[in-house]
């Protein structure tokens, strides 16, 4: 199907014919003839965000929470520019986006003219590729090549930066079909020799653990089905980095908690003493590993990943498999039945027994209180309240995003929106905007921290316009408590600049924006106020003032291995635990 | 201080270095691409060519002289071939059979027995009088890059003024295509 018409309406059209259903944006001079396509038609819900990074972390949640390619329109200059911490986000969390910028005219461009920039040099590093589109010939080729190159391999956001003389130029438009890239062809399939390998590794294994990632959200809820049965065929335990929680179901017997820096100590010890790591789609993070030289010592390492540049990039693997964690699964287990490998039954109930040893450790404890908030004890009460419900959860950035991924239990992929790589304060509360813009009927809650809000709580302005009743739920603690826990490890107690002296007053600050605001300051009145909280059908700001002293706990400080973690109950002089080198880390 | 985050394994490993032959479509940008990523991941950059190879179908051959761990090379090859530009990726060095040369334009200026010696060990090296005045000449010489090395240190002391090379370009020996 091809037809004649002008730039601005090639865009709506590709975007309709990828099946787009929502588009996150904010208008500006040289993006104008695509908003006057926009006006005129219904089929794309146009979302106006107050912020270009708030549309990008949208689009994020709305990709994340339904495996679709979330798109972006904003204008160029300061538009592009501001949407260029969302697509470094969205490149390190492998999250497929089609973000669309308008340029100057191409006769202006390179004259400095009125917001222009150099727009795909800019967003270079931080795209998976982008293009300038010179001339109306290239664009419906360049805009089906870009959800093309957005979804497929490893995915991840993509640029299209469209002079605003090509929008207004008249072409022939081309449909979706028949769209092959030229070079782009990312392998899907394992290689069957290094599964069949894999397989037989899986079956000598005596101390074996999954290690799994994100990797397994973004192959698609197939593939968490086929980890779930190749897991429990097994009968191994598994583990989850925290971009991956929710491909295995966070309360199954079989499931060790988060690993890493904050993650529990039966998964960090089980990977400490395992003899076989199986990672499926993770990448082997410096949160995940700590100490190099101590990682894993005894393990030997079958990596299955898309993207081979993840490979030997920063551990050396004994097995690995390039292809989409989906496929290659599948195969895993196809294998696996017809070969039957005879476990060491006897070897594994004893890996099981030590499991059960640490796990006795309940490293999560802490000290609870009746007169004031601890925040994990809010997330728990929390936990316990949406229980059953059809409930999405999206963080910010810090302390309260590693209590919310230990206290809060994921049953299923797609639920769970957090900054993983990049660790973006703000991203929490426009994510919620495009996961509930994805999902009207669904409870989507915000666990947030006060300081993250404040980079972002414009957005508030768009829930409210889109009635979006988002609940962004603050574990307020009058700090930025992950930079105050550093401080008080590395800094000797010296909390430069951590502590906010003018937050503002957030239930105020609802009502001001159009939403509801809810303080709750008592333990003993968390379950009435986050019952009232879910039970509003507005946004709201829940301002939980919890423990300003508590900190996240366990721990691996900075360049250590995973069998030397800290306690909760046990730190008392933390000041010594890390040594010079470490300080020197992030 | 090591610059990783973490002690790493493969800092023990001694470095290496490695001619890649880089496949790419010749479009607005995919220098900046490659090149971008050597600075940005940290990698070293010894030589680089690119000239458009194939007019028809647009492809240009980007040749790069780089050093690293083995596992550093590795993960370079992996990322070039990542991006979406890139056709394909050829570790000469790890077939080889790589050859590779590189060509240069050498000033020298000089009168009397520097001159007359210039011009004997140009002779010597196979380089070829380019431009000459009275007082000067332009050498141009191809070879492999320690010939060249060799012959610019030679004419230091001779009366060298400055010299251009043009980088490494490289290919595998024998009938097949790398």
């Amino acid at each position: 199907m091809s037809r004649q018409m002008t730039g601005a309406e090639m865009v709506i059209a590709a975007l309709q014919d990828q099946g787009v259903e929502v588009l996150f944006g904010y208008p500006g001079g040289s993006v104008l003839p695509i908003y006057d396509e926009i006006f005129k038609q219904e089929k794309i819900k146009h979302v106006l965000v107050r912020h270009e990074q708030g549309a990008v972390h949208a689009a994020e949640g709305y990709a994340r929470s339904t495996g679709k390619v979330g798109a972006v329109l904003v204008t160029s200059g300061p538009g592009a520019t501001n949407a260029v911490t969302g697509l470094t986000d969205a490149l390190l969390d492998s999250i497929p986006l089609v973000c669309i910028t308008g340029q100057v005219p191409t006769h202006l461009i390179g004259n400095d003219a009125f917001q222009e920039c150099d727009t795909v040099g800019i967003t270079r590093p931080c795209t998976k590729h982008n293009w300038l589109v010179k001339r109306i010939e290239d664009l419906p080729r360049i805009l089906h090549e870009a959800f093309h190159v957005a979804k497929s391999g490893r995915p991840g956001p993509v640029v299209i930066d469209i002079p605003k003389d090509v929008q207004f130029a008249t072409g022939t438009y081309h449909g979706p079909k028949n769209i092959q890239h030229k070079t782009y062809r990312p392998k899907v399939k394992g290689d069957m020799d290094a599964i069949r390998q894999a397989v037989q590794m899986l079956g000598k294994a005596h101390r074996p653990i999954f290690y799994t990632g994100g990797g397994v959200i973004n192959s698609g809820p197939h593939a968490s089905q086929l980890l779930r049965e190749l897991v429990r065929t097994t009968g191994y335990p598994i583990t989850s980095t925290l971009m991956g929680l929710g491909a295995y179901p966070g309360n199954d017997a079989q499931f060790l908690g988060m690993l890493g820096m904050h993650g529990t100590l039966e998964a960090n010890m089980a990977m400490h003493e395992s003899d076989l790591i199986i990672c499926v789609g993770a990448r082997f993070d410096d949160r995940i590993t700590g100490r190099l030289d101590a990682f894993a010592p005894h393990a030997k390492k079958i990596h299955i990943d898309i993207d081979p540049s993840s490979i030997n990039k920063i551990i050396k693997v004994d097995c690995p498999i390039v292809g989409d964690v989906g496929h290659v699964l599948e195969d895993m287990i196809r294998v696996w039945k017809s070969t039957q490998p005879d476990v060491d039954k006897k070897a594994i109930r004893k890996w099981w027994e030590k499991i059960d040893h640490w796990r006795a450790r309940k490293c999560l404890a802490y000290r609870n209180s009746d007169e004031i908030i601890k925040p994990q004890y809010a997330l728990q009460r929390l936990q316990e309240a949406v229980k059953g419900k059809d409930v999405y959860f999206t963080t910010e950035v810090g302390q309260h995003q590693m209590w919310a991924a230990q206290f809060l239990t994921f049953d299923e992929p797609n639920r769970w929106m957090t900054s993983g790589g990049l660790g973006t304060m703000g991203y929490g509360i426009p994510a919620a905007v495009g996961v509930q813009m994805a999902h009207p009927k669904s409870l989507v809650i915000d666990i947030a921290g006060e300081a993250s809000v404040m980079m972002t709580m414009q957005e508030i302005s768009t829930a409210v316009q889109y009635r979006l009743p988002i609940k962004i739920f603050i574990l307020n603690n009058h700090y930025m408590g992950m930079v105050r826990q550093w401080q008080e490890l590395l800094h000797g107690g010296r909390y430069s600049e951590s502590y906010s002296h003018a937050l503002p007053d957030f239930v105020k600050l609802a009502d001001a924006m159009g939403g509801v605001g809810i303080r709750c300051e008592k333990p003993s009145e968390l379950d009435a106020k986050i019952a009232e909280m879910i039970a509003v059908d507005r946004p709201v700001i829940f301002d939980c003032v919890v423990d300003p002293a508590e900190n996240c706990f366990p721990m691996i400080p900075s360049g250590k291995a995973h069998n030397e973690m800290l306690f909760g109950e046990t730190v008392e002089d933390i000041g010594d635990v890390i040594d010079e080198k470490g300080k020197m880390l992030v | 201080m090591n610059t990783t985050h973490y002690p790493s394994a493969h800092i023990f490993q001694s470095p290496e270095t490695h001619t890649l032959s880089v496949v790419v479509d010749n479009e607005p940008g995919v220098l900046a691409r490659v090149v971008g990523l050597f600075s940005g991941r940290g990698y070293n950059i010894e030589s680089l060519t690119v000239s458009e190879t194939e007019h028809e179908k647009h492809l240009s051959r980007i040749t790069i002289v780089t050093t690293g761990t083995p596992m550093v090379i590795e993960q370079i090859k992996n990322q070039l071939d990542r991006l979406v530009p890139v056709h394909r990726v050829v570790d000469l060095t790890v077939s080889g059979k790589v050859l590779a040369r590189e060509l240069a334009l050498i000033k020298v200026k000089g009168k009397g027995e520097a001159r007359v010696e210039a011009l004997r060990l140009g002779d010597a090296f196979r380089a070829r009088v380019v431009d000459a005045t009275t007082e000067s000449f332009v050498f141009e010489i191809t070879g492999k890059s320690d010939k060249i090395d060799e012959f610019v240190g030679l004419m230091g002391p001779l009366g060298l003024v400055e010299y251009s090379r043009t980088g490494v370009a490289a290919i595998s020996r024998g009938p097949e295509a790398s």
